[in-house]
């Protein structure tokens, strides 16, 4: 391989760091108008009825829409490709603005005006009267008999309840001799905190809708949008220029829906609605709040004989994404130790709360922390080794997952484990630290992880590219698979040029989706990008490179089969001297008076395979114990995804999600009143994302087998490094300190109850 | 753009005055970092302001012929911290502001608008009230003194006189010779931040470095106003330098402070820091003063 | 008075702008100069997304008030490259060293870089933390920002030491 693997700038970091590079808001006329939604101030009721004389007396104010105004169509807004089979399909329990509230700051009605500053006071003008209801904020309120349904279609609350046994836990857990722990392990909500917040603005042209957005998924924001709108996905146009981050939030329909609907009630003119940062925080999504009741017998030797989890997840008010979730995170607990029976039992629940969907790694950083917490009490009660253990338990080469059918085509993740002591010093300190006294001690903690690389065979995966040949010999690259930050452009340039055997710079990809002339991709989610969507661009280049060949044959009067591209010249299969360039094939084969031919090459991936990928993360801490403090001395995330396309993208992935996981294990949480269910902490300041000064130095390393299924060698890499990271620093304080949290995240204020409960705070 | 009605710029302190007493309901608009935020969030939409952030009279600080410290209230939170009178006479004050938000913050906000925001959480105002600083508010009727320590009158609330603007911030030489202080703000993050709880100290010890002289401990958000802890410093005042004394100190510091439970915080954890905090920050305070606690 | 003419100084061109004075300084730059690099990211200061150079210190530039830019002298991003489009050492550092992730806190971490990377003496890289403590970034963990700043201040600082 001669591109991958090596270094290359990112094709888009210079106009990053010019400024030229447009953003949604960036793109936005000068004579926009200016939408603003109106939010409920209630958590659960109906909307009864609006007084909006006032609302309209604000000059500029040009339309105002409300719940009772909107196409009676209820809509799904998960970023999944969607089934043709009605019983797979994502639920439709929404509407463009809904009547029925469902929680706190649910969307109610929009107004349209000439100024921001108009519509924001036209829409605190409105006067909304409200039937109300009791919020219903937790999982246990919500399951209650005689609890009121939320939404009519699940009487009981409950969207899905699912369960899978592996062998027969009753059997396997019989034998007096085994040891048993039991756990209870709950996860906060969090927020992905993209920098650039939802917003979008949308237009009428040439009889289509057309919203720009800052999304993960055009193409499935264009059927989703058609589908509350009530109009063919041909109405319907979405462009996707550079956008701020998405971690989730954006692979779902956000302001997409809303917008397209209201460029239609003005005729057609441009209309925005960017949401602020306040909006993004209580009115886009969330991560899910879970929690597991793990119960585990375990042999002698450090076996697992039986395991059974049940796990509960918070919806909040609308599906999105729903019980995917935590069927994730129940599969990730099978499938992370997988021997023994193993039991489980999974739950999603509506309540109140603000809608949870998709976030970095998808319920595998809440199973992530339970349990790995858990294998921690497991060894800090029965004494094994804490290396031996999960080794001996893990995931090994060539295991295949009885429900999923997913294969281990290849694992470091001994390696891993065994770098990450190396660097950590892990099982020395680990013994050196466990007997400390003083108010200040150190502890280290280490945490593993296995994660399937894309959604196959749970959902579709499906991907297509486009490689068209230019007159001088190089080529645009289009796919639908979208750069959201994580260097999805840059990796793709690499595979295509790899595959076409170009030199990276003879290829330009267009970074902006259109979902008029871009190719099908279900979009930036389960890390499946470089796994499937670079199937796809491998397949587009190997037949761009053979159309190219077929015509130098042509032009050379020899089989293109002894033909082959090779740094943009084509040669002799067994030689190295340039016959022609592609330049030279590409001018002829445009302009030819014989055989004019304009050469390019589409390709789909249907994806029908799936793989793990691994890692670890190992931290060293030191605790102020008077302070309630923590302090991260040290600490390493190790993958193993396969072979690197581009290590320094994929070092760059790997310290962002070590970030998030350490404001997930040390300070992020959203915080609500329990009276009303409204969201407390809905800003920059009150959600304690960690500042520079806050993150440590963040250390990244890569085991590489080769996967035989991914397109070069590669595996997941762009959720996992956020998984093993908050459990390595609850196994830490658990060393230094003894005590042992079954909640994240670990901030002062938890410390001090903990602390004072253990007698370390008198 | 922000939701204000009619924008007021002053070219002068006299012009200032004279706005404010023409338009008796607008605000003054120092560095913005409260009142632009708080228009954003709606609190005070419609207002009418009074700029008065061009007026680099209320800028600087200098030493006054008595030696008493004169700091103009539009000096930035930057401009105090590097100042090298600030950092020869009174480095905790630097050290205070230093802490607050990030660099960018720091070169908007102003020491003035820190204190007249009357927000128990301001991190110049702990330290301020425990150096006993002396305010010089101004109007057209001519300046007032006063105390710092009776500025606060409530949450959010100051004693600052319709017409009145802040002028001066003065701390006598008494009050900071052969002084050394520390500040200590307990957060959730080490900046971008607002104080959980926040303690300054502030020590003058004997010739030989044995005995407390002078003690003065002062509190952020461990009640609705900056607190003294005057019980603390009574029971330390003259007290022989060693961990007695920081015990003493935390467990009378306790009589002092109201601290109430919030979303923020629950109040057994801020009194767990009220007494934390004061141990750390008076034994750092005494370190810097040569002292050594054995 | 709704409306006001700021005469100031833009990337290093004199400028005169007719703004409503409710305009925020990022208002302005946007509106009236195109200046794009300017980010929206909390409107409140909290994330330094809009984060520009004030005579050659680091502000919040959406709670900054158009007015107080009247005779100030300010630097944007698209400031840094000279008319050509020849970029800074410290640009290319960021795209050296993989410092760009989704790029929507670029802008301002670069601007909130160079007074760090124009100090004589090195910074230690917890003091260059705290210098950028003012900006957010939820992609790259800060670690390879804090890498491009500190091999450029050290770069100047070497080239310094060369000339002298």
């Amino acid at each position: 391989m001669g591109i991958i693997g090596t270094p290359l700038s990112r094709v888009d970091a210079k106009e990053k760091v010019t400024g030229t590079a447009a953003y949604t808001e960036d793109l936005l006329s000068a004579h926009a108008l200016i939408a603003k939604v109106l939010h409920s101030t209630i958590a659960h009721g109906v909307v009864k009825s609006f007084d909006l004389s006032a609302a309209w007396e604000v000059p500029g104010v040009v339309d105002i829409v409300t719940c009772f105004d909107v196409p009676d169509i209820q809509f799904p807004t998960a970023g999944h490709p969607w089934s043709t089979d009605p019983k797979h399909q994502d639920i439709a329990d929404r509407k463009l603005l809904n009547t029925r509230i469902r929680c706190y700051h649910d969307d109610i009605a929009a107004v349209i005006a000439e100024t921001e500053i108009a519509a924001i006071e036209a829409v605190r003008k409105i006067k909304v009267t409200y039937e109300e209801y009791d919020p219903i904020l937790t999982i246990e309120d919500a399951m209650k008999p005689g609890a009121r349904a939320i939404h009519d279609e699940k009487p009981d609350n409950v969207i899905v309840h699912s369960s899978y046994e592996i062998g027969s836990f009753e059997e396997a857990s019989k034998d007096p001799e085994l040891i048993k722990v039991t756990g209870h392990y709950e996860t906060p909500i969090v927020q992905q905190c993209h920098i650039e917040n939802a917003n979008s603005f949308a237009y009428m042209e040439a009889g289509k809708i057309v919203v720009v957005s800052s999304t993960q998924i055009p193409h499935i924001v264009r059927r989703v949008c058609s589908q509350a709108l009530g109009v063919g996905f041909g109405d319907i146009r979405i462009i996707k220029p550079y956008i701020g981050g998405g971690f989730g939030n954006k692979q779902d329909a956000l302001t997409e829906p809303l917008n397209a609907y209201l460029t239609t009630r003005v005729g057609g003119r441009v209309v925005q609605l960017a949401y602020t940062r306040e909006e993004t925080f209580a009115c886009t999504r969330t991560r899910h709040a879970m929690q597991f009741n793990i119960v585990s017998y375990i042999q002698k030797d450090g076996t697992f004989a039986a395991r059974s989890i049940q796990a509960y997840s918070n919806q909040g008010a609308y599906a999105s994404h729903a019980h995917a979730l935590v069927a994730n995170a129940v599969n990730g607990f099978r499938m992370m130790y997988p021997v023994g029976a193993i039991k489980g039992d999974a739950y999603t629940v509506y309540t109140n709360m603000p809608t949870a969907g998709a976030m970095r790694a998808y319920g595998i950083p809440q199973i992530g922390f339970a349990l790995e917490a858990h294998v921690d009490d497991i060894i800090d009660k029965a004494g094994f080794d804490p290396i031996e253990f999960r080794k001996k338990n893990m995931m090994k080469l060539g295991y295949v997952d009885p429900i999923t059918t997913i294969t281990c085509h290849s694992t470091g993740l001994s390696e891993c484990i065994d770098k990450g002591d190396a660097y950590l010093d892990y099982s020395k300190k680990r013994a050196a630290y466990a007997k400390q006294d003083g108010p200040v001690r150190k502890g280290v903690g280490m945490a593993i992880f296995c994660y399937k690389t894309g959604v196959y065979p749970i959902s579709l995966e499906t991907a297509a590219c486009r490689m068209v040949l230019n007159q001088d010999g190089s080529a645009q690259l289009q796919v639908g698979a979208t750069e959201i930050g994580q260097g999805a452009d840059t990796v793709f340039s690499m595979m295509a040029a790899e595959a076409a055997g170009f030199t990276t710079d003879r290829i330009h990809l267009i970074s902006k989706q259109d979902t008029d002339v871009t190719p099908y991709d279900t979009g930036a989610y389960a890390s499946r990008q470089t796994y499937v969507s670079g199937m796809a661009v491998k397949k587009t280049a190997e037949a761009f490179k053979a159309k190219i060949l077929a015509y130098a044959g042509t032009m050379l009067n020899r089989d293109p089969w002894d033909l082959d591209i090779r740094d943009n010249m084509i040669v002799h299969t067994n030689q190295t001297e340039p016959l022609l360039s592609v330049a030279d094939v590409a001018l002829e084969s445009c302009y030819s008076l014989k055989q004019s031919e304009h050469i390019a090459a589409e390709e789909t991936h249907h994806c029908a395979d799936n793989t793990y990928a691994f890692g670890v993360c190992f931290a060293e801490i030191e605790v102020d114990i008077p302070m309630c403090q923590i302090r991260v001395l040290d600490i390493v995330n190790v993958h193993d995804s396969g072979i690197i396309i581009n290590r320094q993208t994929a070092e760059g992935q790997v310290h962002g999600g070590m970030s998030m996981g350490l404001g997930y294990g040390l300070s992020e949480f959203l915080k609500f009143d329990p009276k009303t269910g409204r969201m407390l902490n809905d800003n920059l300041l009150d959600y304690k994302l960690m500042t520079a000064i806050d993150t440590p130095e963040l250390h990244a390393d890569f085991v590489e087998p080769h996967d035989p299924t991914g397109p070069f060698g590669n595996k997941a890499l762009g959720e996992p490094p956020i998984i093993p990271v908050a459990p390595a620093l609850r196994n830490a304080m658990l060393n230094a300190t003894g005590v042992a949290f079954d909640s994240i995240p670990l901030n002062p204020e938890k410390i001090f109850f903990a602390f004072t409960k253990a007698g370390l705070i008198k | 753009m922000y939701n204000f009605t009619n924008l007021y710029e002053a070219n002068s302190v006299q012009e200032a005055l004279e706005l404010k007493k023409q338009y008796s309901n607008a605000l003054f608009l120092a560095g913005g970092s409260d009142i632009l935020i708080k228009l954003r969030e709606e609190k005070i939409a419609g207002s009418d302001l009074i700029s008065i952030y061009m007026l680099d009279e209320l800028r600087g600080i200098c030493l006054e012929e008595d030696g008493t410290l004169l700091i103009r209230p539009l000096t930035s939170f930057t401009d105090v911290s590097m100042h090298p009178l600030i950092k020869e006479h009174v480095p905790v004050l630097g050290e205070a502001v230093d802490q607050i938000g990030g660099p960018q913050i720091r070169n908007i906000g102003t020491i003035g608008g820190n204190i007249c925001n009357g927000v128990t959480s301001a991190d110049s105002a702990s330290t301020l009230k425990a150096y006993d600083a002396v305010l010089e508010l101004a109007s057209l009727e001519g300046t007032r003194e006063l105390p710092y320590g009776e500025f606060n009158l409530g949450p959010g609330k100051v004693d600052l006189r319709p017409g009145e603007l802040l002028t001066g911030i003065r701390i006598p030489k008494e009050s900071y010779e052969h002084t050394y202080g520390h500040y200590i703000k307990y957060a959730m993050r080490k900046a971008m931040d607002i104080a959980t709880l926040g303690c300054s100290a502030n020590v003058k010890l004997s010739e030989d470095k044995t005995t407390i002289e002078r003690i003065r401990i002062a509190y952020g958000v461990a009640a609705p106003i900056p607190v003294r802890a005057t019980t603390a410093e009574r029971a330390a005042t003259g007290k022989p330098v060693n961990s007695q004394l920081l015990e003493t100190v935390a467990e009378h510091a306790l009589a002092d402070v109201t601290p109430r439970s919030s979303w923020r915080a629950a109040k057994e954890f801020r009194l767990h820091l009220v007494q934390e905090l004061a141990r750390r920050a008076v034994k750092i305070a005494i370190e810097k003063a040569g002292g050594t606690i054995a | 008075m709704t409306h006001k003419l700021v005469t100031c100084t833009v990337n290093g061109k004199k400028r005169h702008y007719h703004i409503d004075v409710r305009s925020s300084l990022s208002d302005m730059l946007r509106g009236q100069e195109g200046l794009f690099s300017i980010k929206h990211g909390c409107d409140v200061g909290e994330c330094g997304a809009c984060t520009v150079l004030i005579d050659g210190k680091p502000f919040n530039s959406c709670i900054y008030l158009a007015v107080w830019a009247e005779g100030k002298d300010i630097l944007t991003l698209e400031g840094l490259s000279d008319t050509r489009g020849t970029i800074s050492d410290i640009q290319q550092a960021f795209i050296d060293e993989g410092a760009v992730q989704c790029g929507f806190c670029t802008p301002g971490f670069i601007m909130s870089s160079i007074p760090i990377i124009t100090k004589e003496t090195p910074s230690t890289r917890e003091e260059i933390r705290k210098q950028i403590a003012g900006n957010l970034c939820r992609c790259t963990g800060y670690e390879k920002i804090v890498d491009a700043i500190e091999k450029t201040q050290k770069k100047r600082i070497e080239e310094r030491e060369h000339t002298s």
